[in-house]
C-alpha cells in the first residue's frame, strides 16, 4: 500500500466561530444589511409599544370570569371576561333550549371525533363512509330530537358552533365529490358535459356568496309552487354546497392539469377504463397536488358560513352579535369577537396544519 | 454492449406465419400536417421489428396508432383480429393485448414498483391480488429488479424505472410489445441493462415493435428493419440486407448519418 493515498483524508474542522450560533443567526437574519437593521429596530419598537398595553387589557387589568357588567363598566381599562362566562352557552349553542344544551354539545363532540378519525389515513376505507352516515344520523337525532324521548327542537332554534360546523362540514363533504365530477366534466371530451360544467362553474364563481344566499332565502320561495316550502337552513346549506363545489372544482382542475400526459397514456396503454384510470392513477395524484388550494377553500368556507347571519340564521358569529345586544352587556364587543376569533382560529389552524402533514405524507414516497 | 448482443442467439427462427397486426392504407394528419402516409404493415406472431428513421418521420406516431394512443383518420388497423375504430370496447380489448413501453417510462409515481405492476392485472384482468403479486414478482425477477419491489419509482434510476415499466407491461401478458424509444431518455451507462431485458424478451419469442436508434440491437435481434421517412415506410428488409445493401437514397443518407460518427 502506498502511503500517499489519502485513505484517511483531512480531519474535520469546526466552522469559523462567527458563522454559527445565535449571534451569527441574528446577524444573518436580522441585521444582514442596513435596511434590514432599520426594519428590525422599527418592528421591535412597534412590538414594544403594542404588546404591553394589550397584555394589560387581556390579563393584568382584566376582570375575571366572575365579573359582572357593572364592575367592568366602573373600571373599563381591562377586558371583562365575565361577559364570556355569562354568555358562553348562548354564544356556543344559540337559542337551543337551555336544559337541552347537552345535545348540541354532544353534536360538537361527535363532529370533532369524526373529523379527527378521518384525518388518519389508515381509516380511509369504504367503511369510513358508513361511520360518517351513522355519525350524521346521530347528529340529526340529537339536534332535532322528537325520538327516543328527546323533545323536538325546530332547526330555527339551532345556532352557535354546532350550526357553523354543520353548515361547513356537511357543505364541504357534499361539495367535494360534486366538485370532482365538475372538474372532470370540465376536462371531458364530451362537448355537452363540458359546456354544462364550465357554465355552472363560471356562473357560480361570478356571483358573490351573499347574493347566492339571498337568492336561496328570498327568491327561491317565489319560484316554488304554493304550499311547497323548503326549510331555510336547508336552502342555505344548498347554496353553500353549490358555491363550494364550483370553487373546489377549480382547485381540483389545477391539480388535474399538473398531471403529465404520460400518466394518462400509461393508464390507457394498460387497458384501464376511464373511471379506473381516474380513480387509481389520475385523481390520487391530482388531489395531492390540489391540497393547498383545496385547504384554502376549506378554510375560507368555514369562515364564510358566518354570512348566513344575513338570512337570519345564528351561527357562531351571529350568536356572539346577539349576545352583545343584551342591554346589560352592550359594548363588550372586543371580548366577544376575540373569543369567537380564537375558536375560528383553532379550527382553521388545525386544518392548515393537517393539510401540511398530509401533503408531506402523500409526497414522501415519490419525491426524488 | 455489442458483445452481449452478438451472444444473443441470432433469432432467425421460423415464424408461425400467423398474422397479428395488419395495417392497410393507414393515414393520419395533425391538423393539416400529414404525419402518416399510406402505411401498409403486416406483422406475424413472434416477429421482432425495429422501426428507425430520422426524428419527425412518424415512427412513434405509427406505433402509437397500434394501441390507439393516436387515432388514425384513414385506413384500417387490425390487431389480433380486432379492428381499431371508435368503439371503446374494442380499444380496451386491444390495449389489454398490446403492451407499451414509453421513452419517459411513465411509471405511476404514487404507487410502489409492485403496485405499478399489479394494478392493471387486478383492475383490468380481475386477477386476485395474491396471484397478481406473485406474477409481478416473477416478472420483476426477470428484469432483475425484484429487490426494489417495495420502493417508489422516484427512488430508482432511469434504467431501473424502464425495466419496471417493461415488467409492468409484461404483467398483462400482452401478445405484442411496443417500445417507443425505450433507451433514448437513459444515461449511456443504463442503456445496456434495458437492452439486455429486451433481448431476453426477443429470445422468448415475444412479438415486438421497437422504435429505437440502437442499431446494434437491430442488427442482432430484429427479424425485420423498417425505415420511415416523412411519414412513409421507405424500406423494410432483414437487418443484413438493410444495413449492407440499402436500396433507397434516403436510407443510405440516414445510415451514413447515424453510423459514421
Amino acid at each position: 500500500m502506498t502511503d500517499n493515498v489519502q485513505s484517511v483524508g483531512l480531519p474535520d474542522e469546526r466552522p469559523p466561530a462567527n458563522t454559527v450560533g445565535p449571534i451569527a443567526w441574528l446577524r444573518n437574519n436580522l441585521f444582514n444589511s442596513w435596511y434590514n437593521a432599520i426594519l428590525t429596530i422599527l418592528v421591535l419598537g412597534l412590538l414594544a409599544s403594542a404588546i404591553p398595553p394589550f397584555m394589560n387589557w387581556l390579563l393584568f387589568r382584566a376582570h375575571g370570569f366572575d365579573a359582572t357588567s357593572t364592575v367592568c363598566r366602573q373600571d373599563a381599562g381591562g377586558a371583562c371576561w365575565g361577559f364570556i362566562s355569562e354568555k358562553l352557552r348562548f354564544i356556543m349553542f344559540g337559542m337551543f333550549p337551555w336544559e337541552q344544551q347537552w345535545r348540541p354539545l354532544v353534536t360538537i363532540a361527535v363532529f370533532i371525533a369524526l373529523l379527527v378519525a378521518s384525518c388518519d389515513r389508515r381509516f380511509w376505507k369504504p367503511w369510513l363512509g358508513l361511520v360518517w352516515a351513522a355519525g350524521l344520523a346521530l347528529v340529526a337525532v340529537l339536534m332535532w330530537g322528537g325520538v327516543f324521548g328527546l323533545t323536538y327542537v325546530e332547526n330555527t332554534l339551532w345556532g352557535g358552533l354546532p350550526l357553523t360546523i354543520i353548515l361547513s362540514v356537511i357543505g364541504l363533504a357534499v361539495a367535494f365529490p360534486v366538485s370532482i365530477l365538475l372538474a372532470l366534466g370540465r376536462r371531458s371530451n364530451m362537448p355537452a358535459v363540458k359546456v354544462l360544467c364550465v357554465t355552472y362553474i363560471e356562473l357560480i364563481r361570478g356571483v358573490p356568496l351573499i347574493s347566492l344566499l339571498f337568492m336561496a332565502s328570498v327568491m327561491l320561495p317565489l319560484f316554488l309552487p304554493n304550499g311547497v316550502s323548503i326549510d331555510k337552513l336547508l336552502r342555505a346549506q344548498i347554496a353553500f354546497i353549490m358555491f363550494a363545489a364550483a370553487y373546489m372544482a377549480e382547485a381540483i382542475r389545477g391539480g388535474l392539469q399538473a398531471i403529465p400526459k404520460g400518466q394518462y397514456e400509461a393508464a390507457d396503454g394498460l387497458g384501464l377504463g376511464y373511471w379506473q384510470k381516474m380513480r387509481k392513477i389520475i385523481l390520487p395524484q391530482a388531489l395531492a397536488v390540489a391540497i393547498p388550494p383545496l385547504v384554502n377553500t376549506f378554510i375560507s368556507f368555514f369562515k364564510d358560513t358566518s354570512l348566513v347571519i344575513i338570512i337570519g340564521l345564528y351561527d357562531l358569529l351571529g350568536t356572539a352579535k346577539a349576545a352583545l345586544s343584551d342591554p346589560s352587556w352592550r359594548g363588550f364587543y372586543r371580548e366577544a369577537y376575540l373569543f369567537i376569533g380564537v375558536i375560528y382560529w383553532i379550527f382553521c389552524f388545525s386544518m392548515s396544519k393537517y393539510s401540511q402533514k398530509l401533503e408531506r405524507d402523500l409526497n414522501r414516497g415519490h419525491r426524488r | 454492449m455489442s458483445q452481449a448482443m452478438s451472444q444473443a442467439a441470432k433469432p432467425k427462427h421460423a415464424l408461425s406465419g400467423e398474422e397479428i397486426i395488419r395495417c392497410t392504407g393507414v393515414n393520419k394528419w395533425y391538423g393539416e400536417f400529414h404525419v402518416l402516409k399510406n402505411i401498409n404493415l403486416s406483422v406475424q406472431k413472434g416477429e421482432r421489428i425495429v422501426v428507425c428513421g430520422p426524428s419527425g418521420s412518424g415512427k412513434s406516431t405509427m406505433i402509437r396508432c397500434l394501441n390507439r394512443l393516436e387515432e388514425h383518420q384513414k385506413g384500417t388497423i387490425v390487431i389480433d383480429g380486432i379492428e381499431l375504430t371508435n368503439n371503446l370496447k374494442n380499444i380496451e380489448l386491444v390495449r389489454r393485448e398490446v403492451g407499451m413501453v414509453f421513452q419517459h417510462f411513465n411509471l405511476f409515481p404514487h404507487l410502489t414498483v409492485l403496485e405499478n405492476c399489479t394494478l392493471a392485472p387486478i383492475w383490468v384482468r380481475k386477477m386476485p391480488k395474491a396471484e397478481a403479486e406473485e406474477r409481478a414478482m416473477s416478472y420483476l425477477k426477470r428484469v432483475r429488479i425484484a429487490e426494489q419491489a417495495k420502493k417508489y419509482p422516484g427512488q430508482l434510476s432511469g434504467g431501473q424505472q424502464q425495466r419496471v415499466a417493461i415488467a409492468r407491461s409484461l404483467c398483462m401478458s400482452p401478445k405484442v410489445m411496443l417500445f417507443d424509444e425505450p433507451t433514448s431518455a437513459l444515461d449511456p451507462e443504463m442503456v445496456k441493462e434495458v437492452l439486455d431485458v429486451m433481448i431476453g424478451l426477443a429470445e422468448d419469442g415475444m412479438t415486438m415493435l421497437c422504435v429505437t436508434h440502437e442499431m446494434g440491437f437491430a442488427k442482432s435481434v430484429a427479424d425485420r428493419v423498417i425505415f420511415m421517412d416523412r411519414g412513409e415506410i421507405v424500406e423494410q428488409d432483414t437487418p443484413d440486407a438493410f444495413f449492407s445493401n440499402p436500396k433507397s437514397d434516403r436510407t443510405r443518407l440516414f445510415l451514413s448519418q447515424i453510423l459514421n460518427h
